[in-house]
């Protein structure tokens, strides 16, 4: 148990050097950074992301040569919709960093694919859950979804349903595509209770007021 | 006009084209449901286009409409020849939020299954690799070792594959009496059975030439691709993230790590045999801990995360209030972001968690190893042979149900 504590002490400690050296070097680029739950994370505007993660990958005191993963993150209510959340590793300086970018609907994220090759896909599959663009990328096709898929099923607005199914018709001898046809309507669980503020009116509170 | 048809004989030039093959997703080499566009000059590969998502099933997003613990199972069908080691990483992911102290026997229990995991699905890959390059006997021998697996598997949670037994804030339950004993009976007699699959294919010629400098990584593009686990090890990096970045209690066991020396697929073969060596003997190191008196703890955080004891709801209202509670509201986790990633066998599995105060996660991104491992095959199989694809699909070590999700 403090083995633990110390363990996580430690790697605070070690992202607080971290984070001031960043700072250091290029302040100018960073919009903010935070440490939590033992974590590093930078927040960085788009057009400066190319710069800092090459920073991040060439310098010596950080070589988080191995990027991990790239996911989005989406807000609906906010104005720049998105999130888009990278994760970089150091096998040589055993530490990890998040980078996150905002961005919106009609704007583009500068593709990593330049100084990190994995990156292709991940943002293929980002491009495909979210439908944010990334300039620069060479082949930005739809990865996960169907051949000709229509919208972006990681965004908060599409419906876990969908819109289409597909099965095997007998008859015409091929696969179709019909629109989702529910036995019963797909139910989304309230676990709020009225006391702990449900926004919905229970049968009978419309009478209260009268 | 057709490739190479002799309409200008005069001159006696062909019009010549690469080949483009279709491979997949129905191949037995595919690992499931790989789909493939191969561009071929004669036999050698110039283009590899890998299409996949034949099998997505849009686990994150289903994941954005359910309890946490209703979302366990879903990691299960991730990588399906591992399955304890993907629930591993959504339970540290919630442990971290919520700041729980998992209780050292579930932290013993989850290290046995862990490894077990490992060699399950070590015996699969390497095994199924070697019917890819054309023997079939080691499929047979190991599979057998791997139903045994499953049995323990079994008798500790009910399920064979699907066994949601990892909880957060421990394991489901302790394990029955007799299981540690017919654990390190297995465990015994396991490396006679590694010796024997070592005696078919690492002399073998035909095994030799299909794998020997085949696939070679370099250290560089094994930062440029983002590997991990054994495709790391296999060039020599000694990376694991059971040293580099502990966690339960992986500090306390004594384990080595293997490492190639060319990164070729042959090396990874060693590497994998290997690594079920070291699997056997931490399998053994973590049965003598459950037997010491530290290690007879409850084998769950009892807290507002984990469910009460069956005894307990017989006789207290709040038990059973809490009981009902859990099981259909679920836990709330603290709002916050964390990524919890465990050494998978096939390499670095991680959950990003971003958690918004309520019973269901705000988004859980799945970071799977094969996933990586998988798009680097155009850049590793440019300029191999045709049979060499398979070799190379065979030793990434993928499996569909991780990478599409």
């Amino acid at each position: 148990m403090t083995d633990v504590a110390t363990r996580e002490a430690q790697i605070t400690e070690s992202l607080a050097e971290l984070s001031a050296h960043i700072e250091l070097k290029k302040g100018d680029l960073l919009q903010g950074n935070a440490i939590a739950n033992g974590e590093l994370t930078l927040r960085v505007a788009a057009q400066n992301l190319p710069a800092l993660v090459e920073f991040l990958r060439s310098e010596a005191t950080c070589r988080f040569s191995t990027l991990v993963d790239i996911t989005a993150i989406d807000y609906p209510e906010r104005e720049e919709r998105f999130d888009v959340v990278y994760h970089f590793l150091s096998m040589y300086r055993n530490q990890r960093i998040r980078v996150k970018v905002a961005t919106g609907e009609m704007e583009m994220v500068p593709s990593l694919i330049a100084i990190h090759p994995s990156a292709n896909w991940f943002e293929r599959e980002v491009f495909d859950m979210f439908g944010i663009l990334f300039s620069g990328h060479p082949d930005l096709r739809r990865l996960l979804t169907d051949y000709g898929f229509r919208g972006h099923p990681l965004r908060k607005d599409f419906p876990t349903t969908g819109y289409i199914e597909v099965r095997y018709d007998d008859a015409r001898k091929r696969v179709v595509y019909e629109p989702v046809k529910l036995v019963q309507e797909y139910r989304q669980f309230d676990f709020m209770s009225p006391w702990e503020g449900a926004e919905y009116i229970l049968p009978g509170d419309d009478k209260a007021k009268a | 006009m057709m490739d190479g048809s002799f309409d200008d004989v005069l001159t006696g030039e062909q019009r010549i084209r690469n080949f483009n093959i279709n491979f997949g997703p129905q191949h037995p080499a595919a690992h499931g449901v790989l789909r493939l566009v191969l561009e071929l000059d004669g036999e050698i590969v110039e283009r590899c286009d890998p299409h996949i998502g034949l099998l997505h099933r849009g686990t994150e997003k289903l994941m954005e409409s359910r309890t946490y613990l209703q979302n366990l199972p879903y990691f299960d069908r991730l990588d399906y020849v591992a399955p304890m080691n993907q629930e591993h990483a959504w339970c540290l992911a919630i442990e971290k939020l919520t700041g729980t102290v998992v209780p050292r026997r579930a932290q013993l229990i989850r290290v046995l299954y862990s490894e077990i995991g490992r060699i399950l699905n070590h015996l699969l890959n390497v095994t199924t690799q070697a019917m890819d390059v054309g023997a079939l006997t080691p499929p047979l021998w190991g599979f057998e070792e791997r139903e045994k697996l499953m049995v323990f598997y079994e008798r500790a949670c009910g399920a064979r594959l699907h066994a949601a037994y990892f909880r957060p804030g421990g394991v489901h339950q302790d394990l029955p009496p007799d299981l540690l004993n017919d654990i390190e009976e297995w465990a015994t007699h396991f490396p006679k059975v590694l010796d024997d699959i070592d005696g078919l294919l690492t002399e073998n010629r035909i095994f030799k030439q299909r794998n020997a400098d085949i696939g070679v990584i370099s250290e560089e593009e094994i930062q440029h691709w983002g590997f991990s686990g054994v495709m790391v090890r296999g060039s020599g990096l000694a990376w694991d993230l059971r040293r580099a970045q502990p966690y339960e209690c992986y500090d306390e066991f004594d384990f080595k790590i293997p490492v190639g020396k060319n990164g070729d697929c042959y090396d990874r073969y060693l590497c994998r045999m290997a690594e079920m060596r070291e699997s056997t003997s931490i399998i053994h190191q973590a049965i003598a801990k459950l037997r010491e008196p530290a290690g007879k703890t409850d084998v769950l955080a009892r807290g507002k995360i984990t469910p009460p004891k069956r005894g307990e709801m017989k006789t207290s209202m709040e038990a059973l209030i809490h009981h009902f509670k859990l099981y259909t509201e679920g836990f709330h986790v603290p709002a916050g972001e964390v990524y919890a990633a465990v050494e998978a066998p096939k390499g670095e599995f991680g959950v990003y968690l971003v958690a918004d105060g309520t019973n269901k996660p705000y988004r859980a991104k799945i970071r799977a190893p094969g996933f990586a491992h998988l798009q680097a095959l155009d850049h590793i199989c440019k300029g191999h042979l045709l049979a060499d694809v398979s070799a190379i699909i065979g030793t990434l070590d993928i499996v569909f149900g991780e990478v599409d999700r």
